[in-house]
């Protein structure tokens, strides 16, 4: 028998965080060693999943939030998919890590690159994601 | 193998996240939401300890699993910069500013730290 949408709405939300957050590890670890971060210089890697992620969280929250209120599906898309996937996607520790080590090895100059490319760059995603869904969910209703 | 358990890892760190920034919320409702910034430091202060332990041994399964798994889905950026914007728009720049300042230099001195210790254990 088919699982309702009443019945999924009724699992654990932290359940649906789980599960997304194990999809989101798993793009973040298989795209890290597909491409890998360079050893020296900006890691771009996580960079990248950094930047879209916080596009496309921004997108999802501001169209969830600008297209009906937090019950039912809506909200196990908000944790399952916002919370868990992109929350699971992109990291903070990996980063911060990353900025340490370069400091540590004297890449001054290249973490600082780093960390204001990704504050700088991971605001303006962000913002550009809720612009995005401004847009669509205006001109749609 | 490492796979598997690295995936359920970061389910897992997710689930952490989001029972600790609820805990969090449901106890300061103030204007800075202090979640993120709280998980985001204490995990950044576990990662650079693990990487300073396992310096000599960067490609333990151990670290993907811990590191990239369970420390790595615990963590979020993407969580961050929303509620920056979010802020920004809220019309509290400096709340912004200041809550980004905290996590970037509040990481970096975990993180230094957690890196020194670890490499003298």
């Amino acid at each position: 028998m088919a699982v309702t949408r009443w019945e999924t709405t009724r699992l654990p939300p932290g359940l649906w965080v789980f599960a997304g957050g194990c999809v989101g590890t798993l793009a973040r670890a298989a795209l890290s060693v597909a491409v890998p971060d360079p050893s020296a210089g900006v890691p771009t890697t996580t960079l990248a999943i950094n930047l879209t992620g916080a596009f496309v969280l921004g997108w999802l929250l501001r169209t969830l939030a600008l297209t009906g209120s937090d019950r039912g599906t809506r909200r196990v898309v908000r944790l399952g998919v916002g919370t868990g996937v992109i929350g699971g996607y992109t990291t903070f520790s990996t980063f911060d890590v990353q900025s340490v080590t370069l400091l540590s090895r004297d890449h001054v100059l290249i973490s600082l690159l780093y960390l204001v490319i990704s504050l700088v760059g991971g605001f303006a995603a962000a913002w550009a994601g809720t612009a995005l869904a401004r847009h669509t969910a205006g001109s749609r209703g | 193998m490492t796979w598997v358990a690295l995936s359920l890892a970061g389910g897992l760190g997710a689930w952490l996240r989001f029972t600790t920034d609820t805990h969090i919320r449901r106890r300061y409702q103030g204007p800075v939401p202090i979640g993120t910034l709280t998980i985001n430091i204490v995990g950044s202060f576990l990662l650079a300890l693990l990487t300073g332990i396992l310096i000599s041994h960067p490609s333990t399964p151990i670290k993907a699993i811990v590191g990239t798994g369970l420390l790595g889905g615990f963590t979020t950026f993407s969580t961050a910069t929303v509620e920056l914007v979010n802020l920004t728009e809220a019309e509290e720049p400096r709340a912004a500013a200041m809550l980004g300042g905290a996590m970037i230099i509040g990481g970096l001195i975990v993180g230094a730290i957690g890196l020194l210790i670890g490499t003298h254990l």
